[in-house]
């Protein structure tokens, strides 16, 4: 590729290279400014972003099927491969859990005498949407997900963010019909927990590999590999007890939790709205929309006939 | 119409692998170390065609990048744009003669946007992130450079042999 180029048109590459160069220079320069401008947390940034997530979140919708189709192939094969060991694996915790089933039927029915005998206020029934992961943003930096539900849907900043019963991060920014949640391995991602069985307190850390870390352990840090970890309910971010992880490993650099969901598993995820502030500011806590029930809620008597004076009509 | 669809082409390709970066992929271990497939488009357009895929576009490309992954606006623009700039201005240095070196001049400026990229969120962030995670990503990307340069060729002659 030899470029016959005369004199003219040498000018014109030079002027060219000069626009280029000043192009440059004003990209540059404006690169710094949109970080500048994200550093600050200005508003018009985050609206901005989360329009341009929500054009393209269709678009994302649509690739995303196919692509969980292969990984849903994929998942098959390798659960063929590993059939026997799971086989027996399986026969070994069905023998426990059986044992287990009798204590839990005799500790409920337990539970729910004493539970009469002290008047509990049970807690309120909250209130979820499920959304599809259409997007999965890996980065070092970001461990984000983009959901296909929004604030048209009932999607409020700061909400939990569930699979099953575990938690795994809260909804970070929301647009009309997206959101985008920031997981619990997020190195922004920082969260009151503690030790399901020492009730010891910590701050559960994200640094953006597949473990997250424990740090600010209060009290007798006396963890064990094994320990399971839950929500606290320091902040009042989250209702305390929702299970997130075990203790993996108290290698140097602290306890390392592993998660009991990964990332790669989601593929729908529930956002919970507790009612309570998420995990925001409490200058920032959005008003409480209006509740939709789940469908199959009916955990008891909601508290229906202690309401002295309830207008009912 | 059929000339412009042509001349879009180095663009849509860019954007259609950052969009295939964002995709859920459900395979253990593989999310966060992505291989940087925008990176190598923007660079290969950058050294064969770059009157279709310009500095102005390669920001635009990388501003999209942050906007969807969430990270601070501008940083993988500026280093999107930086690549891009380099390869057309040392376009003599990375036009090797042999296939491994050309791989050897992407290794090094992929190197360069790494770190380019780490210093500017260093700038931005206060918690330090994952190095290894990010050795991971900058591997793959070296290890999937062959394929992709190869299909990125295949579309170069299919559509825009005289265009």
């Amino acid at each position: 590729m030899r470029s016959r180029s005369s004199g003219a048109l040498r000018r014109l590459a030079s002027i060219r290279l000069m626009m280029h160069r000043h192009a440059f220079l004003l990209l540059g320069a404006a690169a710094f400014v949109l970080m500048l401008l994200t550093k600050a947390n200005v508003g018009f940034i985050e609206q901005s972003r989360v329009a341009v997530v929500d054009a393209f979140v269709p678009v994302l919708d649509l690739l995303s099927r196919p692509a969980t189709l292969v990984a849903e192939g994929t998942r098959h094969i390798r659960e063929l491969v590993a059939l026997r060991a799971e086989n027996a694996r399986l026969k070994a915790e069905n023998q426990r859990l059986l044992h287990w089933e009798t204590i839990a039927s005799r500790l409920r029915d337990e539970n729910q005498v004493l539970l009469q005998q002290l008047n509990v206020v049970p807690d309120p029934d909250p209130a979820y949407i499920t959304a599809r992961v259409v997007g999965d943003m890996g980065s070092a930096y970001v461990h984000s997900m983009v959901v296909n539900a929004g604030a048209r849907d009932g999607v409020r900043k700061g909400q939990a963010v569930l699979s099953g019963e575990t938690l795994i991060g809260h909804v970070a920014e929301v647009g009309d019909r997206s959101a985008r949640l920031q997981l619990l391995t997020d190195p922004n991602s920082r969260l009151p927990v503690m030790i399901e069985g020492s009730r010891t307190r910590a701050i559960l850390a994200g640094d953006g590999r597949e473990r997250p870390r424990l740090g600010y352990i209060a009290g007798n840090p006396n963890i064990q590999v094994g320990d399971r970890v839950v929500t606290s309910a320091s902040g009042a971010a989250f209702p305390p007890g929702l299970p997130i992880g075990v203790v993996a490993s108290i290698a140097e650099g602290g306890p390392w939790v592993e998660p009991d969901v990964h990332r790669h598993e989601l593929e729908y995820v529930a956002i919970v709205d507790y009612g309570l502030g998420g995990i925001l500011p409490f200058a920032d806590k959005p008003q409480a929309p209006v509740r939709r029930r789940p469908a199959a809620a009916g955990v008891g008597p909601a508290g229906t006939g202690a309401v002295p004076g309830g207008g009912d009509n | 119409m059929d000339l412009w669809l042509r001349h879009i082409m180095p663009f849509g390709m860019t954007l259609g692998l950052l969009l295939l970066t964002c995709l859920p992929v459900h395979i253990p271990g593989l999310s966060g170390v992505m291989p940087m497939l925008p990176l190598m488009s923007v660079y290969y357009w950058a050294l064969f065609r770059p009157d279709l895929l310009p500095v102005g576009t390669a920001f635009a490309i990388g501003l999209t990048n942050d906007i969807l992954v969430g990270m601070p606006l501008g940083v993988n623009a500026l280093v999107l744009a930086s690549v891009q700039r380099l390869a057309t201005t040392q376009r003599r240095f990375f036009l090797a003669r042999s296939f491994l070196a050309s791989w050897l001049a992407f290794a090094l400026l992929a190197a360069g946007a790494v770190g380019l990229g780490w210093l500017l969120m260093e700038m931005m962030a206060e918690h330090p992130v994952g190095l290894l995670q990010m050795a991971l990503a900058y591997l793959a990307t070296l290890g999937l450079f062959p394929a992709a340069t190869q299909m990125m060729a295949r579309a170069q002659m299919a559509f825009l042999k005289d265009v």
